[in-house]
């Protein structure tokens, strides 16, 4: 199956990618006056969020190939292309990524107050990378964005983080880093089997079955680090608990999507027959990620460690309704993608806005928040239901779509995800409870409600969980066409299947020459 | 009469080195306004590199090749000539080593490097090899009133001549064998006489792989470096970070790939344990240091272990694979040595990492160019240490070494941590004494020489890499 592209007239893609890198360029040469600086900041990334919309609305969403196509030769001798796309799996993304941008400059105005001009630049750069790697149709350029994202995030963390930073920053550029460098092999092992670094032509390879599966697992470390995926979960924690909150939005809203964009991306379309054969393992990780994630995060007493924990929950539903390889579960697990960086995303705010105002995480430091900040309140319990699936909002149709195909397809994995959502239910309401109810703690008596600027940065986040919640085929309609196509080249993918101490032995009978 | 005279065309540019480098060792005394020397040495590199490109051809009797191969690495030692002649002048003049010697044995042994870079013959590999050594053993001990440049040089120098015993011992074996020291009639005789499974040539390879071991410090052969690193002034240790690295690499490629090409998978099989040693010893003991000039070595000792990757793949994608790493690690590896050459003040070493500590608040360019080199060392794109280790990598997975490829990749990821370690101290800390930066204009032309060459190869390599491979295709078949 070839995959169609259309090229774009204009090149809408590099425009919204190069922009903040533009802005960041001038800001490091911007004299260092804070106001001008945020301001300055804000603007690149509204006018980056206005280069995003017309992507929403000229995406043909009948169109399964790939739209808004640039192709340049870039580096000929290795013959490696800036070569840029979007379909239906990845249009939702950047859209994101641009809106979180702008929330997160919003949401830092007050919060950052050292090294402002270096806080932007590192903020922009970050958006500028991660859009380019939702765009990126040329592996190596995939990879380059991949990486260089790294440093920026790596500084936003250690520089503007909680106390306990400095170990959480270099925890998660290490883990990353492995994870990444294993990769980095799996890449050139396919650059030197097709000859090209075109993503399409790659998905055309069809390599034999005990390739498939070394590469899967090559490209499993650095997607399963992103996820996170347990095991390989525990950085995620540290990052999150300790990283501002712009920070900790950025890696719940975008970062760690890139793993599962990933696996969706690549693993399932390179790597067709193991990713079917892997099914199972795959499938018991995510469930083993649902449940681990829900009831750690029962146990935990700050605010922040427990929406990370929550995250390794949710992206356990990700992943699940990935694996399943089943229509339904894959457009639901895309959609809880988006669910999940706003609903997160929008949570972390939440706790950034009372951390401002008390700088304590600890959740017994809370207490009756509810009579104090009623404002907030409301928007912290929108959130706390979008989180936990009720119907009506984001979450519930995200789950729902994810449950309902891996019933289909594998139904003790649905049964257990769904343990799940109760655990999930369970932790969240009894966090509202004891941060919102109960008697009003003297340490947050008398704080000041949310901000103007603090509501302009919850607002469209609130609006988009209410609408996916009532209305989502928009949104499942810009999947649903590419979503098909992908599935539909899995599972035509012919080869057979070898049982595992044959390729152990293979792989070793491989690497022993050497 | 001079008809029978060798055309001297082939060594132009080594001939312009020697003399201009002695005019200037004789005239010091008399010049008073030493930043001539600085110029002379600057010019001279650019000349010498257009005469490079300007003159080939073999000559002396095919002992000396002013080949493609040559080229390439002649560009690196004269890109390292001109950034060290850029960083030095006020780092010397504070420490009063800023005279012509100075210069002069740094073209010196840019002249033995270039003549390491096309020899033809083994005889003259060694005293190019000699030439650039003595040379820098001297350089390393320019402090001689500081008791650790004195031993840096002394270990230095012991080891090294060590080193040189190896090689002869190494060249005389395969004279033995073959009963000629040309490199090309070697190759040929090995193969003519069906020699490759020779007990004697085995050994010769061996010693070989110790002698250029010890030249670009491969673990377990890596033990001078650090102390000379350290001992050496900073400008000198910036110099022979890579210098004499890529000219042992130059060598390497002409003794094992032409050669002893027969004996390709006797000496593969010698170099792979070491390249594995080096690369996780180099990125484990960096890890502990605090010295940040003794962290750089080791970090240069883990570097070497990436760029002998593309020796052991021992094809031509191979050795463009460890000319373009060196050419490129000659901008990042400098490009750090001129930031550390900057904090040096009359009685403030600042070679403690420590020093760094919140260098972003008090001095952000600078820190900010450090990040960047820093970054670039630990290989992460869009900077040109990504570039690099991607092509050798990559030649090393084509040769078929597909384990020695996932262990470097795991390697490149502990070396991380030092790096790291630094941008940490210098961004994220606050500072706790004021550090004063000496910044002249001769080494601000050289940062940002440097970064721009880490910046612009890291995203646009494709010339670079094209320039590599054609230099290559004349070389290996």
């Amino acid at each position: 199956m070839e995959v169609a592209l259309r090229t774009a007239e204009f090149p809408l893609l590099s425009a919204i990618i190069w922009l903040p890198v533009i802005g960041a360029i001038i800001l490091l040469l911007l004299p260092r006056r804070d106001r001008l600086i945020r301001w300055f900041s804000l603007v690149v990334a509204l006018v980056d969020f206005a280069l995003t919309l017309p992507l929403f609305s000229w995406f043909d969403k009948d169109f399964s190939g790939m739209q808004f196509v640039e192709k340049h030769a870039w580096i000929k001798a290795w013959h490696i292309s800036y070569f840029l796309g979007v379909d239906g799996i990845s249009v939702l993304f950047v859209l994101l990524s641009a809106l979180v941008t702008v929330l997160c400059i919003l949401i830092s105005w007050e919060a950052v107050t050292e090294k402002v001009k270096e806080f932007h630049i590192a903020l922009l750069l970050t958006s500028a990378a991660m859009m380019g790697v939702f765009c990126s149709l040329d592996l190596f350029l995939f990879y380059l964005f991949w990486e260089a994202m790294l440093i920026p995030m790596y500084l936003i963390i250690g520089i503007w983080g909680g106390p306990n930073r400095l170990y959480a920053t270099i925890k998660f550029f290490l883990y990353t880093l492995v994870g990444s460098v294993l990769m980095l092999v799996g890449i050139i092992f396919l650059y030197l089997k097709a000859g090209t670094f075109n993503i399409l032509e790659i998905m055309q390879l069809g390599l034999p079955y005990q390739f498939q599966f070394w590469l899967f697992w090559a490209f499993f470390a650095a997607f399963a680090v992103k996820v996170p995926m347990w095991p390989v979960h525990t950085w995620l924690p540290d990052a999150h608990t300790e990283a501002p909150t712009a920070g900790s939005v950025i890696l719940a809203g975008i970062l760690i999507k890139m793993g599962a964009y990933g696996f969706l991306r690549f693993s399932l379309s390179f790597f067709p027959v193991a990713a079917k054969a892997m099914m199972v393992p795959m499938l018991l990780l995510s469930v083993i990620a649902i449940i681990y994630g829900g009831i750690i995060c029962l146990a935990q007493t700050d605010l922040k460690r427990l929406i990370a924990y929550s995250s390794v929950s949710h992206m356990g539903f990700v992943t699940l309704g990935i694996f399943s390889l089943e229509g339904n579960a894959v457009e639901g697990a895309i959609l809880q993608m988006i669910n999940h960086g706003i609903v997160t995303g929008a949570l972390f705010m939440c706790v950034g806005v009372v951390y401002e105002r008390t700088h304590t995480r600890a959740i017994k430091d809370y207490g009756g928040l509810a009579t104090v900040m009623p404002i907030y309140a409301a928007f912290f319990m929108v959130f706390t239901l979008a989180s936990i699936g009720l119907p009506g909002t984001n979450g519930f149709i995200g789950e729902f779509l994810i449950l309902l195909g891996t019933f289909a397809s594998k139904r003790w994995a649905a049964v257990l995800g769904a343990l799940g959502v109760i655990i999930g239910a369970t932790y969240m309401l009894r966090l509202y409870q004891q941060v919102f109810y109960q008697e009003v703690n003297p340490k947050v008596a008398g704080l000041p409600d949310v901000k103007m600027r603090e509501v302009l940065a919850l607002v469209p986040m609130l609006i988009l969980v209410l609408l996916i919640g009532c209305y989502p085929t928009p949104f499942l309609g810009f999947m649903h066409t590419s979503v098909r196509a992908l599935l539909e080249h899995v599972h035509q993918a012919a080869g057979t299947t070898l049982p595992i101490s044959e390729i152990l032995k293979e792989g070793l009978h491989v690497v022993l020459p050497s | 009469m001079w008809s029978s005279l060798p055309s001297f065309v082939a060594v132009y540019p080594e001939t312009l080195l020697v003399l201009v480098a002695s005019v200037m060792a004789l005239v010091d005394r008399w010049v008073t306004r030493k930043a001539v020397f600085t110029w002379a040495t600057i010019v001279t590199a650019l000349l010498a590199l257009a005469l490079v490109f300007l003159t080939q051809g073999t000559t002396f009797g095919h002992t000396y090749a002013a080949d493609q191969y040559g080229v390439f690495f002649k560009t690196i030692f004269l890109l390292v000539l001109f950034l060290v002649a850029l960083l030095a002048p006020g780092y010397n003049r504070l420490l009063g080593i800023n005279f012509g010697e100075f210069y002069a044995l740094l073209m010196y042994a840019v002249t033995g490097m270039m003549l390491m870079a096309s020899t033809q013959d083994l005889i003259l590999l060694y005293l190019g090899l000699e030439l650039m050594s003595l040379s820098v053993y001297v350089l390393v001990g320019l402090l001689y009133a500081e008791l650790r440049s004195l031993e840096g040089a002394m270990k230095y120098f012991l080891l090294g001549s060590f080193a040189s015993a190896f090689l002869l011992l190494a060249m005389a074996f395969l004279y033995g064998l073959t009963g000629t020291t040309n490199i090309e009639a070697i190759a040929k005789a090995l193969l003519a006489a069906n020699l490759s499974a020779n007990k004697a040539l085995f050994l010769s390879a061996a010693l070989f792989v110790v002698a250029f071991a010890f030249k670009v410090a491969l673990v377990p052969f890596h033990m001078w470096s650090p102390d000379a690193y350290e001992g050496a002034p900073t400008s000198v240790t910036a110099f022979m970070s890579v210098g004499p690295k890529a000219a042992g690499f130059a060598a390497m490629g002409r003794v094992f790939l032409i050669a002893l090409g027969a004996a390709k998978t006797e000496w593969t099989q010698l170099l792979v344990p070491l390249a594995v040693l080096t690369m996780f010893t180099g990125a484990v003991l960096a890890v502990v240091q605090t010295n940040i000039k003794r962290l750089l070595a080791y970090s240069s000792i883990t570097h070497a272990g990436y760029a002998v990757l593309g020796i052991i793949a021992g094809t031509k994608e191979g050795m463009a694979a460890t000319m373009l790493y060196l050419f490129l690690y000659a901008f990042m590896n400098i490009g750090a040595f001129s930031v550390i050459v900057l904090m040096r003040r009359k009685n403030f070493l600042g070679e403690n990492i420590f020093d760094y500590q919140g260098l972003s608040k008090t001095h952000p360019t600078v820190a900010l160019l450090l990040l960047i080199f820093l970054f670039s060392l630990t290989g992460i794109p869009p900077t040109a240490g990504f570039i690099g280790k991607f092509f050798v990598f990559r030649a090393a997975f084509e040769a078929g070494h597909t384990a020695l490829v996932i262990l470097a990749v795991l390697a490149s990821a502990i070396a991380a941590y030092p790096y790291l370690r630094i941008v940490m101290l210098m961004y994220m800390k606050p500072p706790e004494k004021e550090v004063e930066i000496s910044l002249n204009p001769y080494i601000f032309a050289g940062l940002m020489f440097a970064v721009t060459g880490v910046l612009l190869f890291g995203v646009y390599p494709g010339p670079v890499i094209d320039f590599a491979r054609a230099c290559c295709t004349g070389f290996l078949p």
